[in-house]
């Protein structure tokens, strides 16, 4: 027996792609979301009223520390006894969107602290509406700095993916386990699964690299 | 289980991360490309697809090497976070103060002594923080496993779940100990911490 079958690694090779349609797709979609409630949530942490800022710290501590796999099981299969039914690539999505944008939300704090005290005083003293004088001042200089940061967490989020399998998402690492298990030959589809992710990590990896050099070259 | 696989898993991480910085470090090419390729690979691919490569492509016919869950756990686990903290790693050492390394050369030490006895203690306590992020990383990392048969706590509230149905409970109740587990760790690195940086001078700006 060969070590490696190429005609077989070509013959499944379609069936992965299309499957890794799946992986992009909740990568993409999730991160989008991610990033839009870790802002939320970053700036509900910072709220001067302790109703709303504790609360969120308290969600924050614990969904980072606990693993995702039981926070997606949690959504899939405890919501739709209270009549929520989620599709396993919805439940898929929002799980780790929610436990990426408590990470991201972290990760806005720290550009959030970054911004000089006097922009926040100056806001105060211009008596700007909160939501203006995030949009216009602070937001902008708080982005800057961490967006190679966030992409960080874009690759981290790409790696995740796979633990959706466990709740019937067919994504790449789902159906290189299923080519296995008709045909019993693991080695080439599980390889190459390891070869995409690698592939695309290094790629983004890369692509945030070059991100993080155009940014500190941008004139201030 | 969890917490057996979270224990063993770390010191196999550790010991990873100490050798692959200091292969990193290595001036010798061979070493240092062979550091790189263990880091880049083991980071640029996710963590499920390794558990499932070790546990089910091992044992089919060009290697039969078969392993219990339990060791590619382990050994899946320790390798991709070893491969995370070998970079913490090789920050810390090279935040070592160079007058360090030329004190040693003036004192005559020996090189494996160097590192035993002066470099490893001080780049230890600066690999603390991001240390406490990469275990707590692991200990959540350990509820894959579940999903290579080991009967973790993740795959028991899966198998309680699916004989008795209280669902809400037992996930909440799961949800919890993990929780409770972090908090545990974080706690006795910051105590370690304490412990390593005794008699180190403090304040200041340094």
């Amino acid at each position: 027996m060969n070590l490696f079958d190429w005609s077989f690694a070509w013959h499944i090779l379609p069936d992965l792609l299309r499957a890794s349609l799946n992986t992009l797709t909740i990568t993409l979609l999730g991160f989008a979301i991610a990033v839009a409630a870790g802002l939320l949530l970053a700036i509900g942490r910072r709220s001067r009223h302790l109703w709303l800022s504790w609360p969120v710290a308290g969600l924050i501590e614990f969904i980072r520390s606990t693993p995702l796999l039981i926070q997606v099981y949690f959504l899939f299969y405890v919501f739709p006894n209270y009549g929520l039914n989620l599709t396993a690539m919805q439940a898929g999505i929002l799980g780790i969107a929610l436990h990426y944008a408590c990470y991201t939300a972290e990760v806005y704090r720290a550009g959030l602290d970054a911004v000089p005290r006097g922009q926040w005083e100056a806001v105060t003293a211009l008596n700007m509406a909160p939501l203006t004088a995030y949009r216009d001042i602070i937001l902008p200089q708080a982005l800057r700095p961490i967006l190679p940061a966030l992409g960080n967490y874009l690759v981290a989020m790409l790696k995740d993916t796979p633990v959706l399998s466990a709740i019937t998402v067919v994504e790449i690492m789902q159906q290189a386990k299923n080519i296995g298990s008709e045909s019993f030959r693991y080695l080439e589809p599980i390889t190459m699964v390891g070869l995409f992710f690698l592939i695309l990590s290094l790629g983004l990896a890369w692509f945030v690299r070059r991100l993080e050099g155009r940014l500190e070259l941008a004139p201030r | 289980m969890t917490v057996q696989v979270t224990f063993w898993g770390s010191l196999l991480a550790i010991v990873s991360a100490i050798v692959a910085a200091l292969g990193r470090l290595s001036s010798v090419p061979a070493l240092r490309w062979l550091a790189i390729t263990y880091i880049e690979v083991f980071r640029g691919t996710s963590l499920l697809v390794q558990l499932f490569w070790l546990y089910f492509v091992l044992p089919m016919p060009p290697f039969n090497i078969e392993m219990s869950a339990f060791a590619v756990a382990i050994l899946g686990l320790g390798l991709h976070i070893g491969a995370y903290g070998a970079e913490v790693m090789r920050g810390a050492i090279r935040s070592v103060a160079k007058g360090q390394y030329e004190a040693c050369q003036a004192l005559n030490m020996s090189p494996f002594k160097r590192f035993y006895r002066i470099v490893l203690p001080q780049a230890l306590l600066a690999a603390i923080p991001p240390g406490t992020n990469l275990l707590i990383e692991l200990l959540k990392n350990t509820s894959l496993v579940s999903l290579i048969t080991l009967s973790d706590l993740a795959f028991r509230a899966r198998q309680l779940d699916q004989a008795t149905f209280m669902t809400l409970e037992i996930f909440a109740l799961t949800l919890l100990l993990y929780f409770l587990l972090a908090q545990v760790i974080n706690l006795g690195m910051r105590m370690l911490e304490r412990r390593l940086s005794r008699g180190r001078m403090q304040g200041g700006l340094s």
